[in-house]
């Protein structure tokens, strides 16, 4: 009996375990799957809490019930892992050997890392990448009379990237809706150059946070928090004043793969980012946010991971060469307010292009373009999100690598 | 106005050099010039340095966190060396391509 062990029941263990079960015979394989937490968040969800157009209650399900019955699944935090020893130990002081792992640890946000970005937490500094953090904001929002409203993304890479431009321009309406817009002052410091990565992608949505008239203030590295003057510090001594401070900390891998000496310096794994094994460790792959693969992290991001992935692990336990390569392929929807959203599809070789998806012509969707059937297609994607991609099953029309087909080329 | 060691270099759209292999010292004082770094000084040879070093031995550019972890200065002092962004910057003048970290 061999062990295929998948530490983390997110987004994208919760998928391999899925189609794994599916496709190794149970005689042959156990499968084994360890979470800190019994809850699965539909990650995707925070990001319309605090404006309250969800509720908490709205985005989480057990995640027992995710997962297939024949699939061990335990619930508790991971002490170790030794990889030259094939290895892992939990804090109970069980220990399970395996013959594959497939880390799937994600990432977290890092308040501390930043200093004075914990003194005021959850007063009048809020994230929104926790249920915790999403929820108090929402609260504090909801009686709030206006100001400076400013938003800041620590470091790059984080989790989501178009998340914060969304979240400032959802922003935009909510107060609006609430009469106070007149009063607040919005305002998104990055790191970036621009509104986002990729050059032509960004110049469009510099436009649209323009009409929306959202302030951008590029290349701002946040060195502290002044809480006292109530400012953001940059390393090149730029203040911007706050009277709400709406951060995402620095993003890291978890803990335990730092401790277990896997990580680099954001303790995210170094991987190939074509085939998803680690560099150091044959019989270990990774999936999603945990990786160092440069695309998106995002849950398309780990859906067209999974058969890559798979179809790797698969090569690998036969004896046969990697084949399977892995394009970086991300497909995500921009809510920009209004009940209208933007499309972007792109890989790490082409950015984000205009035209229209999955198919050309008739679409239904429209890439770097702002419809209102984009902004349904972002609220049905929480469906096909439990039933289908959670699932490790395919979406019609929408394939594993990128296609160029409905884009239109352009340079910016 | 472009400085003249520049005009057979080859650049993407964002600044970055397309052929390492036309990289030399003098190259890396203009391009700093055109990046408003009059001078490049002993600490910023030290870092251009590691980045090329790093570039060799991974075929990628460091990030700000890899540079400030094993190229022996501050975040801060990196920023007044390169100011505003100085991953890129940094990359840019030790002909390398853009850093992977902005995704």
């Amino acid at each position: 009996m061999k062990t295929l062990l998948i530490l983390g029941a997110g987004t994208g263990g919760t998928m391999v375990a899925n189609k794994m079960a599916s496709i190794l015979n149970p005689s042959d394989w156990k499968i084994i799957i360890i979470d800190k937490d019994e809850t699965h968040f539909y990650q995707p969800g925070l990001l319309f809490i605090p404006f309250g157009i969800y509720s908490p209650q709205d985005i989480v399900k057990p995640k027992n019930t995710l997962l297939p019955s024949s699939v061990d699944v335990i619930f508790s935090d991971i002490e170790l892992i030794e990889p030259d020893k094939n290895k892992v130990s939990l804090t109970s002081g069980k220990t399970i050997n395996y013959d594959y792992l497939v880390v799937a640890t994600g990432c977290g946000i890092h308040p501390e890392d930043t200093p004075g970005l914990s003194d005021n937490w959850h007063k009048n500094i809020f994230d929104f990448y926790t249920i915790e953090g999403a929820t108090k904001l929402h609260n504090f929002l909801e009686t709030w009379q206006g100001g400076r409203f400013v938003l800041n993304v620590a470091e790059m890479p984080i989790k989501c990237p178009v998340a914060p431009l969304e979240f400032i321009m959802l922003a935009d309406w909510y107060f609006s809706k609430r009469g106070i817009r007149e009063k607040v002052e919005l305002v998104y410091a990055t790191p970036l150059t621009g509104a986002f990565t990729k050059p032509i992608c960004s110049i469009m949505l510099a436009d649209v946070l323009k009409t929306k008239n959202i302030t951008i203030v590029p290349e701002f590295n946040i060195m502290e928090v002044d809480n006292a003057k109530q400012v953001i510090r940059s390393y090149d001594e730029i203040e911007v004043p706050y009277d709400v401070l709406v951060s995402i900390p620095l993003n890291k891998g978890a803990d335990v793969i730092k401790k277990s000496g896997m990580g680099d310096s954001l303790n995210f794994i170094p991987i190939n980012k074509h085939t998803l094994q680690t560099d150091k460790w044959s019989n270990i792959f990774v999936i999603g946010d945990a990786g160092n693969a440069p695309t998106s992290k995002a849950g398309s991001v780990v859906h067209f991971m999974l058969d890559i992935l798979v179809e790797n692990m698969l090569s690998h336990m036969k004896g046969q060469e990697l084949q399977a390569s892995f394009d970086g392929h991300a497909n995500c929807y921009i809510e920009t307010g209004y009940n209208k959203a933007v499309l972007i599809d792109f890989n790490y070789d082409v950015e984000p292009l205009p035209g229209s998806f999955p198919l050309p012509v008739v679409g239904p969707f429209t890439l770097l373009g702002e419809t209102t059937v984009n902004h349904w297609g972002k609220l049905a994607f929480k469906w096909i999100y439990w039933n289908i991609l959670l699932k490790g099953k395919e979406i019609p029309t929408v394939h594993t690598k990128m296609s160029m087909s409905g884009k239109k080329q352009i340079s910016a | 106005m472009t400085n003249p060691i520049l005009e057979n270099i080859q650049f993407d759209t964002e600044g970055f050099m397309t052929d390492k292999s036309q990289w030399t010292k003098d190259i890396a004082v203009a391009i700093a010039e055109q990046e408003g770094i009059e001078t490049l000084t002993e600490t910023h040879w030290n870092v251009i340095d590691y980045c090329r070093l790093t570039g060799e031995q991974t075929g990628k550019s460091p990030t700000l966190r890899t540079i400030t972890d094993s190229a022996g200065v501050t975040t801060k002092e990196l920023f007044a060396l390169f100011p505003k962004g100085p991953a890129k910057k940094v990359a840019k003048i030790s002909g390398l391509g853009k850093p992977e970290g902005c995704v």
